[in-house]
C-alpha cells in the first residue's frame, strides 16, 4: 500500500489489485475517519477526500486493515437482460465460442460492483470469472440507456444514453440510475448481481 | 412568492449551491459554484442561509426581470450595468442588465431567499457534465424565490479584489503520477507561460503550451480525482478539473492546484497567461 499526493483534500491509496481495493474499501466505509467527505474506489486505488488536515487522515488510512469479506450478505439484485447487443457476435468471436455460451457466461457468473464511476451510477462490474476483452477500436457516439455491455475483466450496464468504447452484449429495462428515486443509484460498489437472460425480444 | 424571470440568457446561466459533495462513490460527480468564495459571499451578503442556491453566469449576458421586489448581491466577475460586492434593493418590474466582465469570467448573482427550484440529489446545482440538476437558464423561465433566510448582515460593501486580467499565477504541489513525467517534463510544467484555451468548461481548464515529457508510456487504470487535479492526456497539455469534473480519470495527474488557489481557476478567461507555480 502507498499513499500519494492528491492535493490540499485528499489522499490517492494505492493498492496491489482489486481485490485489496474492495478490501481496503470495506474496511474504511465501514469506520470512516472523521471529516472523510468522499471515498472513491477504483481499479488499483482509493481516493480519500476529506476537510480536516491531511496529517491525521494520511495516518488514519495506514492503520486501515482490509477486511477480509467484501460481499454484503443478501444484498444480490437481478438483471434480466435480453442479449442481443450489438457487439454480441464480435464477442463470441473474440473469446473463441458461440453466442449462446457468452450468455451462459454472463448469466451464470454472480457480478460484484467493484467501483462506480465514468458517469452517475455507472458500475465497473466484477466476477470470478475470466472475462478479458478490448474495448471497441472506435467508441460509440451514442450507446442507448439500459446497454448491457463488457470490457476488460468488467461488465456494465449504461445508466443513460453517453458515449462509450465497451462492447455492447445486450439491454435491460431496468433503470440503473434515477435521479428522482431513493437511493437513485442501483450499483455501489460491494453491491452483488446476477444477470438473467429474459430471452430475445 | 418571489420570483425573477429570465429575460436573456446570456453565453452560459446556470444555477448553483454547493453541490453533491459526498456521492462520489456511486459517480456522481461534486459540481457546485466554480468560484466558491464569490458564491458565498454573494449568499452572505443577502443573508441567505448557508448553500442557498444562486446563479452563476459566464461572460456576463444576463438580463432579469424582478417580478416582486427583490434584495439581491452579485460577486465574481465584475459586469458592467449592475452593482457589485453590495447587497441592492431591486424593484418590481426593474430589469438587471449583465454586461460582459471587464475581468475574470464568472459572475454570481444571490437573491435574498435562494432560488427556489426542486433539489436533485440533494443539490439545485446544473451539473452539466452529468446532466443532474436543473438545464441552463432559457430565456422567459420564471425562478421561484424561496423563503430560507437570517437576518441581514448590515454590510454594505464587500471589499474583494476583482479577478486579476492580467498573468494570473496559481501555486501547485506534485499530484500522485508526478513521476509518470520526466524532470524536463516537470520543469516544463512549471517553467513555460500557458494559455487558457477556448475550450475550458465548468469541467475544466484546458490550457494551451508545449506538451511534457512522459517518462513512461501505457495506460493508466482510471482513479479518483479531485477538484484542483492537473491531469495530462496524450496530447500533453494540461486540464485542471473544476467543478464539473468526472469523479474518475484515466489521464495521469501530474500536480494540483492549491487549495487557496482553485476559485481563481474558475475565472481565468480563454487566451489569459496562466503560470503553475512549484
Amino acid at each position: 500500500m502507498r499513499l500519494l499526493p492528491a492535493g490540499d483534500r485528499a489522499v490517492l491509496v494505492e493498492l496491489g489489485n482489486l481485490d485489496e481495493v474492495l478490501g481496503y474499501y470495506a474496511a474504511l466505509t465501514a469506520d470512516p475517519p472523521a471529516e472523510v467527505i468522499d471515498i472513491v474506489p477504483a481499479a488499483h486505488t482509493v481516493l480519500v477526500t476529506t476537510s480536516g488536515p491531511l496529517g491525521a487522515l494520511s495516518q488514519a488510512l495506514r492503520a486501515v486493515t482490509p477486511a477480509g469479506t467484501t460481499q454484503v450478505a443478501g444484498d444480490l439484485i437481478e438483471i434480466p437482460v435480453t442479449y442481443d447487443g450489438a457487439d454480441l457476435d464480435d464477442v463470441a468471436r473474440l473469446l473463441g465460442c458461440s453466442v449462446s455460451e457468452v450468455v451462459a457466461r454472463h448469466t451464470g457468473d454472480e457480478w460484484t460492483v467493484a467501483f462506480c464511476g465514468f458517469s452517475p451510477g455507472f458500475g465497473y462490474l466484477t466476477s470470478a470469472g475470466t472475462w478479458n476483452l478490448p474495448r471497441r477500436e472506435s467508441p460509440r457516439t451514442k450507446v442507448p440507456v439500459g446497454a448491457v455491455a463488457l470490457a476488460g475483466e468488467f461488465s456494465g450496464v449504461y445508466p443513460r444514453e453517453s458515449p462509450g468504447g465497451w462492447q455492447l452484449i445486450g439491454r435491460t429495462t431496468v433503470r440503473i440510475f434515477d435521479q428522482d428515486r431513493e437511493p437513485a443509484a442501483l450499483f455501489h460498489p460491494g453491491r452483488r448481481v446476477r444477470f438473467v437472460d429474459a430471452g430475445r425480444g | 412568492m418571489s420570483s425573477l424571470t429570465v429575460i436573456e440568457s446570456g453565453p452560459l446561466a446556470t444555477i448553483q449551491d454547493r453541490g453533491r459533495a459526498g456521492q462520489a462513490a456511486l459517480g456522481v460527480p461534486a459540481s457546485g459554484a466554480c468560484d466558491r468564495a464569490a458564491y458565498e459571499l454573494a449568499n452572505r451578503l443577502v443573508g441567505n442561509v448557508a448553500g442557498a442556491a444562486a446563479i452563476e453566469l459566464t461572460y456576463g449576458g444576463l438580463v432579469v426581470h424582478a417580478d416582486t421586489e427583490l434584495v439581491v448581491a452579485i460577486t465574481g466577475a465584475p459586469c458592467t450595468g449592475v452593482p457589485l460586492n453590495a447587497p441592492a434593493r431591486v424593484r418590481a418590474g426593474e430589469l438587471l442588465r449583465f454586461g460582459p466582465p471587464a475581468t475574470g469570467l464568472r459572475t454570481y448573482l444571490a437573491v435574498r431567499g435562494g432560488v427556489d427550484v426542486p433539489p436533485v440529489l440533494g443539490s439545485r446545482s446544473t451539473d452539466l457534465l452529468s446532466g443532474l440538476g436543473p438545464a441552463p437558464l432559457t430565456a422567459q423561465q420564471t425562478l421561484p424565490i424561496g423563503t430560507l433566510v437570517e437576518p441581514m448582515p448590515g454590510v454594505d460593501l464587500a471589499p474583494v479584489a476583482h479577478p486579476p486580467g492580467g498573468e494570473v499565477r496559481l501555486r501547485v504541489t506534485p499530484g500522485p503520477r508526478r513521476d509518470w513525467f520526466t524532470d524536463a517534463g516537470w520543469a516544463a510544467l512549471v517553467e513555460q507561460t500557458y494559455q487558457v484555451s477556448s475550450n475550458s468548461n465548468r469541467v475544466g481548464v484546458r490550457l494551451d503550451g508545449a506538451p511534457l515529457d512522459r517518462s513512461r508510456t501505457g495506460e493508466l487504470a482510471s482513479e479518483g480525482m479531485a477538484r484542483g487535479a492537473i491531469q495530462i492526456p496524450p496530447s500533453g497539455t494540461p486540464v485542471i478539473f473544476l467543478a464539473d469534473h468526472p469523479v474518475t480519470g484515466g489521464y495521469p495527474v501530474i500536480a494540483y492546484v492549491t487549495e487557496p488557489d482553485l476559485d481563481a481557476c474558475a475565472q481565468l478567461r480563454p487566451g489569459q497567461p496562466v503560470r503553475l507555480i512549484d
